[in-house]
């Protein structure tokens, strides 16, 4: 035997401190351990050896391999770490590449909002139909033909008595013919009215809520649209209650809420009042529940509703209405 | 409603500042809409020194004064008479609005230049004098603000009033609400006929034929008037509330209506016919010519005033021209009624004739105020024209409305209301706003209100007046029991919620259009005749044509979206909308089929030119992969593409459209815009369209969902390229791997369609990867092997394909 397994090792071991990059110490891992390598001729050469030497010899053998083996590619992966520090990289300031995201139109993440909250709070959503009957737009609410109270809604004509929706307040009454109390809705939807300037269009939102059970009050109106427009705005906004009519409430209120551009000081978006009227609320009058054959001695409930689009308006500080259905790609992106 | 607080203070005090004011009349519920000075036109005017008078040398009449107005001299032409050196009079610098509606400018006068105008009492709106320039105390300063060194300062508010409160159409109405919350007592105006003499019922009678609607008339007759302008401090009040004065005695009438809400009328009694009234209905197609000159046709629904031959009024809405007091006029026949409010607000609308009087008779006077107001305006007209009055009222009464009253449980408004007051505190509000109240028990009240509150008829009605009497902001914030009770959630929008959040993670931003299209958008997408979107729900009353009829797709609007956007170079879009289309069922009078639909569009590029990538426009591919995966992640496992027959493609292009289908169930459609469509719509660039039915879609969203096992086993997978005729459908070739129902087939994937050489013409080669795996045992290769050459077999004989050279 040329050389015992002993200095073969050593010889490697040698040669492997000094081998500096990753080329030497794959010529090394084959050198020796390449298929004509030092420790396979050896590991062959046992054969040959007397049998009561072989499994010395062998089990020897194999522990250099397998120790060379390890260091090899230790060294080699030391190497490889340390180059990846120096050399080679990406430019990293290039853009990625995106999946674009769409979004969603204000008025539907406004709508949204306004929904869950009332969602957290108890209610439940419902909807009826854009093209009304004039009698849920009007009758049942109280609104009978001739009264000037129809003034306050410029309506759309499809026929003598079906009208596109002013207000989704005519889900009050479909759902109360529906549904036995309580009942804990809230409606958003599409609304039309016959009108169209700088501060109107001809279609915008509505979010309809209507609370009836027994016991319920005034002061609870109060509490659960208090509630709403902390959350809506923000826990610290002043709100007041301040009367108002509907025809289908009462007594009605109109609920303000702290100019959130000029904090009250006055100024173009609250005509210089200091106040924002954001809801019309009221107890529901007792002719509504007496069209849907609820017992107004025992039931007693409020609706209240608001205008989405005047509520984005405030929360994006969006100062014209048109906006909202021009759908110009860059006004949507923005939400 | 206008209110100067100058004629206001005449029947209640107030003294408080304007602003809060306004704000306890807004808490009150009369919403103060603005607060302006009537003055206000005076800060432009201000204390003059004439320092200087010379001769104009163009005019005898007139002067040149050098007039100190402050910060310096200006010069100013004028003719008045009592001009003198060291005189202070008003000076009217340029800008100036001045109450006749001119605006001040620096002007020539003759030829000579003048910065400003002395002013006269009338030329200012502050008295009756027209005969020379106002002159005014030397302790005032030159350049003093004429409003402040008069003290001028008149507050108007501007009431923007609810339907309800027809109450506060008035003076006295507002003073009963300040009073109210003052805690003070309204001061009416004190009535007392002047002498009068003779008998009315010798002259005149008034004869009511339609007494439902006109359950009350009121008359007085003045004979010797002098018809002429109004004593200045009637015309001031009058243009104190933007009025216009016109002669003493139909000013007098303004006033009155104004001060009491009563609205009242003058006939010249000399041009009745037979010198007596007849209230009747008008006869069909009788026409009659207003005070404003314009002649009005009438049907039997108006109520006509008339005199023994014809009508000399619409009741309630307008006088004649045929019975108008004019200079000459001397004696004078004053109405005061009550007309039924539904027939005057029917009238006023047919008419488009809204007054004055039929707002307030429509939303209704007081019925007991008839001859207060009456004898109100006789006494002011004597007072004012040196009039005569003839003794006696005429009241006819016909049909007298019953008397409110209204009982009022203490605990059950407390329950309403949700607050704590007790039976005095009651009491002493009502009694504030001029409720008569009577204690029954010791719970309930009866309550009269008064005549004018015709809004109160029940028992909630009192719970607001209590309410706002309290004020909104002292009721108890409460918050109701709601008990976690198990709650349906809607399936409907669950899913539309979830669609919409699909749609945004693939790119597309959300649209909201007009749901009401132009009626041409049906011949614009070239919808044929007899499809159901031709049944299209028209609006009567439409503010344009574009708005004109109810859409029965999403696709006018989108494309609509579309070209608005190009026009601001808004290239590339990637657009939805969900929202309803509206069918007409073709019966009068009836609903319209409301159908939830979502629509997408794609134009322009797939992604940006990038460092990594060349830009590349969109197409059919791109639209239907948004579907497909839609779909897929909505759990709809069964959808399907077919092509779209040309004979039923409107909008979209023949052989580019593909129907889609849930089972068999047609869902709608996908396809590249068609090319006329495009010029319809003016678009310079081709788009991909999709539209579906989201009410069917939504019915196969699955609610539940259950998983599979995961394969315990690895699979194997074995690619084949078929050479087939090029018109055979792709799906057509895995749907027959599908049906050869080989079980240990796991899925079919295509990864490449290839025409062009070297594939013969007319033919394509496809090649996609079949996908094996058991569920008991790894598969071994002969197996795999045999099963895929029968699956090839087959296909080859089906498709009459070719294996590729």
């Amino acid at each position: 035997m040329e050389k015992n397994i002993e200095q073969i090792q050593e010889q490697a071991l040698k040669e492997l401190e000094v081998a500096a990059d990753v080329e030497s110490i794959k010529d090394l891992s084959i050198r020796y351990l390449g298929r004509k390598g030092k420790v396979t001729q050896f590991l062959r050469s046992i054969a040959d050896l007397p049998p009561e030497q072989k499994p010395e010899a062998g089990k020897k053998a194999n522990e250099t391999k397998r120790l060379l083996d390890a260091k090899f590619k230790k060294a080699l992966k030391q190497l490889e770490t340390a180059s990846l520090e120096t050399e080679g990289h990406i430019d990293v300031s290039l853009p990625g590449r995106v999946v674009r995201q769409g979004s969603l139109h204000p008025i539907t993440q406004i709508a949204q909002q306004i929904c869950d909250i009332f969602i957290k709070l108890g209610f439940d959503i419902a909807e009826g139909p854009e093209v009304e009957t004039d009698y849920y737009n009007f009758e049942a609410l109280n609104i009978p033909k001739n009264h000037p109270a129809r003034d306050m809604q410029d309506t759309f004509y499809i026929s003598k008595n079906i009208v596109l929706r002013t207000h989704t307040s005519p889900t009050q009454p479909r759902i109360m013919e529906q549904q036995k109390p309580p009942v804990r809705i809230i409606a958003p939807g599409k609304v039309y009215r016959c009108d169209s300037d700088l501060t109107h269009t001809p279609m915008f939102h509505q979010v309809e809520g209507l609370l009836v059970d027994k016991g319920i009050s005034f002061g609870d109106l109060k509490g659960v649209l208090t509630t709403f427009v902390h959350q809506m705005f923000d826990a610290g906004t002043s709100l007041r209650f301040r009367p108002s009519f509907f025809p289908f409430t009462e007594p009605s209120a109109e609920v303000d809420i702290r100019c959130v551009i000029c904090r009250g000081a006055g100024c173009r978006v609250c005509s210089h009042t200091g106040w924002l009227e954001v809801l019309g609320s009221g107890m529901v009058h007792p002719a509504v529940f007496e069209n849907v054959g609820y017992d107004t001695t025992r039931y007693s409930g409020f609706a209240f509703g608001m205008g989405v689009e005047r509520i984005a308006m405030l929360k994006y500080r969006i100062d014209d209405i048109r906006k909202y259905f021009e759908n110009d790609l860059r006004f949507l992106r923005q939400f | 409603m206008k209110v100067s607080l100058s004629w206001l203070t005449q029947y209640v005090d107030v003294d408080m500042p304007p602003e809060d004011m306004a704000d306890a009349l807004t808490m009150a519920g009369l919403e103060v809409e603005s607060v302006s000075d009537r003055y206000e036109y005076l800060d432009r005017v201000v204390v003059g020194r004439i320092a200087k008078i010379a001769p104009h040398p163009q005019a005898d009449n007139l002067k040149i004064c050098q007039v100190d107005v402050g910060y310096r001299v200006i010069p100013v032409v004028c003719g008045a008479p009592n001009v003198k050196k060291d005189m202070l009079a008003p000076c009217a610098l340029p800008g100036t609005c001045l109450p006749d509606g001119n605006v001040l400018k620096k002007d020539l006068i003759r030829g000579e230049t003048s910065e400003g105008m002395l002013c006269s009492e009338a030329e200012l709106g502050l008295g009756a004098s027209r005969a020379g320039i106002m002159e005014l105390a030397s302790d005032f300063s030159a350049g003093d603000p004429l409003n402040q060194a008069l003290v001028l300062s008149d507050p108007v508010f501007e009431i923007d009033l609810t339907p309800n409160r027809a109450d506060c159409l008035s003076i006295i109405g507002i003073g009963r609400e300040v009073a109210a919350f003052k805690n003070a007592k309204v001061k009416y105006p004190a009535i007392s006929l002047p002498e009068s003499f003779d008998d009315i019922l010798n002259y005149t009678s008034v004869k009511i034929l339609d007494p439902d609607f006109c359950p009350r008339y009121a008359a007085m007759l003045v004979v010797d008037v002098k018809v002429g302008p109004s004593p200045f401090w009637l015309q001031d009040r009058l243009i104190s509330i933007g009025l216009k004065p016109i002669n003493n005695v139909v000013d007098a009438t303004n006033f009155v209506m104004m001060e009491t809400g009563q609205p009242l009328h003058a006939f010249d009694f000399d041009q009745l016919a037979e010198n007596r009234i007849v209230v009747r209905v008008a006869q069909q197609d009788e026409t009659f010519t207003t005070l404003d000159q314009k002649e009005r046709h009438l049907d039997p629904e108006m109520l006509m005033i008339c005199d023994g031959e014809k009508p000399v009024a619409i009741g309630g809405v307008m006088g004649g021209l045929n019975s108008e007091v004019e200079d000459t006029t001397t004696r004078v026949l004053l109405e005061s009624a009550y007309f039924d409010p539904v027939c005057i607000r029917k009238t006023a609308k047919k008419l488009g004739l809204s007054t004055d009087a039929s707002h307030r008779f429509e939303r209704g006077v007081d019925p007991r105020g008839t001859t207060t107001a009456l004898h109100r305006v006789a006494q002011l007209i004597v007072g004012i024209s040196s009039g005569k009055l003839i003794s006696g009222t005429i009241d006819e009464h016909p049909k007298p409305l019953p008397d409110k009253i209204i009982d009022c449980s203490v605990n059950a408004l407390n329950r309403h209301l949700g607050t704590r007051l007790d039976q005095n505190e009651i009491e002493s509000f009502l009694r504030s706003i001029e409720f008569e109240v009577e204690k029954i028990d010791n719970d309930k009240l009866r309550v009269f209100p008064p005549s004018c509150r015709v809004d109160i008829s029940r028992f909630e009605d009192l719970t607001e007046e209590i309410a706002r009497l309290l004020g909104y902001d002292n009721i108890k914030t409460t918050f109701p029991l709601i008990p976690a009770d198990d709650r349906k959630t809607s399936g409907r929008v669950d899913s539309r919620v979830r669609i919409k959040n699909l749609m945004t993670g693939m790119g597309f931003t959300e649209a909201i259009n007009y749901s009401f299209i132009n009626k041409l958008s049906c011949d614009r997408l070239q919808i044929r005749p007899d499809d159901p979107k031709r049944n299209q729900v028209e609006i009567l009353n439409r503010l344009s044509e574009d708005q004109s009829v109810m859409r029965t797709s999403l696709v006018p609007g989108l494309l609509e979206t579309m070209h608005r956007n190009l026009a601001m170079q808004n290239k590339n879009l990637k657009l939805f909308e969900m929202g309803n289309v509206f069918f007409s069922t073709g019966e009068i009078d009836s609903q319209p089929i409301e159908v939830e639909m979502l629509a997408g569009l794609w134009t322009g590029i797939r992604n940006d030119a990038l460092w990594f990538s060349e830009e590349i426009n969109c197409d059919f591919y791109d639209l239907k992969g948004v579907v497909e995966e839609l779909l897929k992640s909505l759990g709809v496992v069964n959808g399907a593409f077919t092509r779209m027959p040309p004979e039923f493609c409107c909008y979209t292009t023949p052989g580019y459209t593909a129907q889609v289908f849930i089972t068999d169930e047609p869902l709608g459609l996908l396809g590249e815009l068609h090319p006329n469509v495009l010029g319809n719509y003016d678009l310079k660039q081709t788009a991909y369209i999709f539209e579906l039915n989201f009410d069917l879609l939504l019915e196969q969203i699955p609610t539940l969902k259950s998983a599979r096992p995961l394969p315990k086993f690895p699979a194997t997978s074995r690619d084949i390229t078929l050479i087939v005729d090029k018109n055979v459908e792709a799906l057509k070739i895995l749907k027959c791997v599908e049906t050869l129902d080989e079980d240990l087939v796991e899925s079919l994937h295509l990864f490449d369609v290839f025409e062009g050489d070297p594939t013969p013409s007319g033919k394509k080669s496809i090649s996609f990867r079949i996908t094996y795996r058991s569920f008991q045992e790894t598969l071994d290769d002969d197996k795999v092997n045999r099963i895929h050459k029968d699956i090839a077999d087959s296909l080859l004989k089906e498709f009459d394909a070719a294996l590729p050279a």
